[in-house]
Formats: structure tokens, C-alpha cells, sequence
């Protein structure tokens, strides 16, 4: 792991007129490392995760991001042009409805191939190439290259919005509850995936999920939300094996006992 | 000329000299940035959406009373819509109104560009249902509008994508996307890709309304037009492997005419004007009859 923090957050708040999104957080991720952000509904966890990927304006504090030349600028002082070329280049940003990050009415291959041909790809080929490859990483038949997502499965479209990130090699993915709609067995499967190419392409990745278990599975680090505030912070293991906060001692009690 | 007398009501061109001001404020900003749709107030027309109310707004805005207008419909000039609004400014500005694209200094079109090449002088007004290129892509305007703003036209090229997966090769035939100077993506209007090539670096002033979308946009003459492909499958306009039935023309857009409930049909010149003309010259096609059988059907009739 690197010494230096590819993501940065201080003093971040989000309000909504008066009442509070969130408030107070700091925390920083690390090249290569997985933090789970968990909490019950309503605790501001994609509050927070929109406002560290650029998705949502910020009330007050600082996000700083490392860019490939080694700049550590705030998200804020970037141009608009560069915060969406980030976003569709460096970064990720998978949603819980696969609906919300797919295009429905454009094929598998083209849902792969957009970002190469926002960054100037213009060969038909080589995109096709490239898209045929992701989807068998991501465990996509090659034959189902020209089917609209709509034709697939839950689990399908899930793989499907995965490759359509990665495709550009980004450094730091956003995840908003990855496994939320799908059953048991398929999120397992998708899991799966994730842990293996986190592995592989040394993804820095920021999880939303109040899902402890797919937290435990993915996770190094933890923070722990309530109220639009962190209530504790440290390593996955740490946090659930001994939670020290009352309330995240209620969270790790409340999980049904296999 | 002596129903514009009777009409007093009318200002010249129909449309008030405020909003023609305004109209004239847009084309300017239009043909400024090249391909940049300006928005505008446009007015209801005395004609349906649809049928080129945001044509006829440009034209009524660039109109004198010295000028000459053609006005196409799908290539001809003797279909509903171009006969229409020819008598809409014959009646109402009083101007001369031609068929012929040589004697014409405003061409209103729908769907076509003459074969003809235009030249300088000449303004060209396109009737544009659909302004935004990315509208069945992305249909949120405020969002295609930050695309245009920030240059981002990578889902332009998922369209064209699509067709290639879909068909083995680009299969947009119509409203094709092209590039406007290296910086704007625009869309052509609904005219063959056929008729895309001319309108890169023509000596003409193109002008483009879209009278319910509200939006002007133009390309001064010498503007760089090119349509958008792959290294791999580059862009090619269509072929035809006949000729004009009437006037023998190669290298033009044809038309299929069915002739018979037989299955009889043949292809003919989709300009009207320029068929006519190549038929005056001299030119014949295989589908005329010959010239006594002509003479007898002139005597019938």
C-alpha cells in the first residue's frame, strides 16, 4: 500500500435546510483498500458517498483526490469538464439498480464500449474487443455481447454495470448497496466477483451497505454512520468482532446468529 | 402580388418586424458558433408542428422583398408542403418565387438538398423537427446540454455502435450525426446521409429552424461538415445501381415510384428540378416513352 491517501475527506457536512445529511466526517482511503461505509437507513451513508464522488454539492468541508500526476486537489476547485472526466476515466460508480447505471435500450457491448468511446476510442474492433473480454471476466457469455441489459437477469445486469466501470481502468469505485436487489445465491456470486477483481486491479473502493456481512467479506476498513455522523471507525475485523460504541454494538447483536 | 394589397393586415413576411429582430439576433449568435443550437421565441405559425414552422420563421426573418424563394419538400417542388408555403410567401410578402435552384436566393428545404450545387449568396433554410443529435440517447436537455458545453460526445458513437452490431454496418440513413468545425455535434436534419458531403465547406449560408423544439442553429459558408464513423467502417453515402428512368442521371438520389399494382416500379430523380432540367438539355432515360408515343399521349390529353 502506498503512504499517501488517494482520497481524502475532512469536516465534510451535507445539510438539507436545516436538518442534517451529514456532518463531521473525516476520513481517508488508501490506494488499493476496500472501506465499507455501514449504518441503518437513513444514517446519510449515500448522503456521503454522493458527496465524495461529485455527485451532490457539498455544505462545507474538503474532499481531495489524488489524481494520476500526483495533485491532491480539492473536488471543488476542479472544473466541472474535469470533475466528468474523472468520473467517467478514473472513477466508478456503481449503483444498487443496475437501471440507474446501464443504459436498458443500448446493447452489452456498447454499455461497455461508452466509456472507451468517451475517451476517444473510434475503432469498432478494438471496442469490441475489449467489451467481448469484460464480459467474460465478469463471467458474461460472449454470445450475449448484442443483447439489450433489459433481456438479462438481476445478477447479469449487476456483472454487466461492474465491466462498464472498469473498462477504463479506473483507481477508486463508488458503491451504493452492489448486492441490494439481488438473492442470496447471486450476491454471493457477485461478491465473489468483486473481492476477485478488487484483488486483481488493486481498486481502491468506497462500499455503501448495511449489509454486515458483505462489509465482512470485502472490507479492510469500516466506518460505522448514525444520524449523518461516524460513530466508529477501524479496521473491519476489529470493529465487528469487538465494537466498542453502543450503537455498533447493537448493530453487530442484531445479526442473526448462523 | 395583388393579394398582398388585399391583405393590409399582414406585415411584410407575416411576422411582426419585433420578432423578426429577434429572429435575426438568433441567426446571427447561430451562424457566430457554428453548429450551436440558439435557443428562440419561436411563434405559432398559421401551419401545424411538423410541417416547418421554425423553416418558415427563418425564412420570413431573412427575407427581402428582392429575393427569389425555392422551397423543397423531400427533393420536389410540386408536393403539399412546398407548394403551401411558397403561396404562404407569394400572398404574404410578395415575393418571386422560383423551382429553379440556379435562380433562387433563398431555398427552403425539407428533407433534401438540391443536386445542384449551391453557391455563394444563397442561403439555405432546413426544416428541423428534431434539433438535438443526442435526444434518444440522453433525453434529459439539460444534461445534452452540459454534453455540448463540455465537449463530451462519446454517446454519439454508442448510436453508431449500435447499428454496427446490430446491421454489420452503419445503418443511419437519415439525420446523420456530423461534426461542425471540429467542436459542435449537430444534426443535419432528416436528410439522406446521401446529401451530407454537400454540405461541407459549401459556399452557401445554411440555416436551420426548428419551430416547436425552439432552437436555431447554422453554418456560415466554408464550414467544416463531417460526418461522424470508425477507423474501421468510415462513413459512406448511399449508392444506387440504376440510373434516372426519366433523365438518365448517375451519381444523384433517386426516388422508387411504383408504377402498377404489378410490381412494375422505377427510380427517378428525387429532385424534381434538376430531373427537369437534365430533360430539357436533352437527357432521357429508359423509362420515357419514345417520342411519337409522347406526342400521342400529349394529343389525348
Amino acid at each position: 500500500m502506498s503512504s499517501q491517501p488517494i482520497l481524502s475527506v475532512r469536516n465534510l457536512e451535507r445539510r438539507y435546510g436545516a436538518f442534517i445529511g451529514c456532518t463531521d466526517i473525516s476520513f481517508d482511503v488508501w490506494p488499493g483498500e476496500v472501506v465499507a461505509i455501514v449504518g441503518e437507513s437513513g444514517s446519510g451513508k449515500t448522503t456521503l458517498l454522493n458527496c465524495i464522488s461529485g455527485r451532490m454539492e457539498r455544505s462545507a468541508g474538503t474532499v481531495c483526490y489524488r489524481m494520476r500526476d500526483g495533485r491532491f486537489p480539492d473536488l471543488g476547485d476542479l472544473s466541472e469538464a474535469e470533475r466528468r472526466f474523472l468520473a467517467r476515466t478514473d472513477w466508478g460508480f456503481v449503483h444498487q439498480n443496475p437501471a440507474d447505471g446501464l443504459r436498458m435500450r443500448v446493447s452489452a457491448g456498447a454499455n461497455v464500449g461508452e466509456r472507451l468511446m468517451a475517451v476517444g476510442e473510434r475503432h469498432y474492433g478494438n471496442i469490441r474487443r475489449t467489451a467481448t473480454d469484460w464480459l467474460e471476466r465478469v463471467e458474461i457469455a460472449a454470445a450475449r455481447i448484442d443483447d439489450q441489459p433489459v433481456a438479462f437477469s438481476g445478477g447479469m445486469r449487476q456483472r454487466l454495470q461492474i465491466a462498464r466501470n472498469l473498462v477504463t481502468h479506473p483507481r477508486l469505485i463508488f458503491m451504493d448497496e452492489p448486492t441490494g436487489g439481488l438473492d442470496v445465491s447471486v450476491q454471493a456470486r457477485v461478491l465473489d466477483l468483486l473481492r476477485m477483481l478488487v484483488a486483481d486491479l488493486g481498486l481502491a473502493v468506497v462500499i455503501v451497505t448495511h449489509d454486515l456481512a458483505v462489509a465482512r467479506l470485502l472490507s479492510q476498513r469500516m466506518i460505522v454512520m448514525k444520524s449523518g455522523r461516524i460513530v466508529e471507525q477501524g479496521l473491519t475485523d476489529r470493529v465487528l468482532d469487538d465494537p466498542r460504541h453502543p450503537y455498533t454494538q447493537l448493530l453487530v447483536a442484531s445479526i442473526p446468529e448462523s | 402580388m395583388t393579394r398582398a394589397h388585399a391583405l393590409p393586415a399582414y406585415n411584410f413576411a407575416y411576422l411582426d418586424e419585433q420578432t423578426k429582430r429577434m429572429i435575426r439576433r438568433v441567426i446571427l449568435k447561430a451562424i457566430a458558433i457554428p453548429g450551436y443550437q440558439v435557443p428562440f421565441a419561436s411563434r405559432e405559425m398559421p401551419m401545424p408542428y411538423g410541417w416547418g414552422t421554425g423553416g418558415v420563421q427563418v425564412t420570413a426573418a431573412v427575407l427581402g422583398p428582392h429575393d427569389v424563394l425555392k422551397v423543397i419538400d423531400q427533393g420536389a417542388d410540386d408536393t403539399t408542403n412546398a407548394v403551401s408555403i411558397r403561396a404562404f410567401f407569394a400572398q404574404v410578402a410578395g415575393v418571386a418565387t422560383t423551382t429553379k435552384t440556379t435562380q433562387a436566393t433563398i431555398i427552403q428545404t425539407r428533407h433534401r438538398l438540391p443536386e445542384t450545387p449551391l453557391q455563394a449568396g444563397q442561403t439555405v433554410v432546413y426544416q428541423v423537427p428534431i434539433p438535438e443529435p443526442l435526444r434518444f440517447l440522453e433525453p434529459r436537455e439539460t444534461e445534452t446540454r452540459v454534453m455540448h458545453g463540455l465537449e463530451e460526445y462519446g454517446l454519439i458513437h454508442v448510436k453508431l455502435y449500435e447499428d454496427i452490431a446490430q446491421h454489420g454496418h452503419i445503418a443511419t440513413t437519415y439525420a446523420y450525426p456530423v461534426k461542425v468545425e471540429g467542436r459542435y455535434v449537430m444534426d443535419p436534419s432528416p436528410i439522406p446521409k446521401f446529401d451530407n458531403p454537400k454540405m461541407h465547406r459549401s459556399p452557401a449560408l445554411q440555416l436551420f429552424g426548428s419551430g416547436r423544439e425552439k432552437r436555431i442553429y447554422a453554418l456560415p459558408p466554408f464550414t467544416d461538415v463531417v460526418s461522424l464513423d470508425f477507423e474501421d467502417h468510415p462513413f459512406q453515402v448511399q449508392t444506387f445501381k440504376a440510373h434516372c428512368a426519366l433523365c438518365d442521371a448517375g451519381g444523384v438520389y433517386l426516388d422508387e415510384v411504383v408504377t402498377d399494382d404489378h410490381g412494375g416500379r422505377m427510380f427517378v430523380c428525387s429532385d424534381t428540378d434538376y430531373c427537369e432540367t437534365r430533360r430539357t438539355e436533352g437527357h432521357r432515360g429508359t423509362g420515357l416513352p419514345s417520342d411519337r408515343e409522347d406526342a400521342g399521349r400529349e394529343d389525348a390529353r
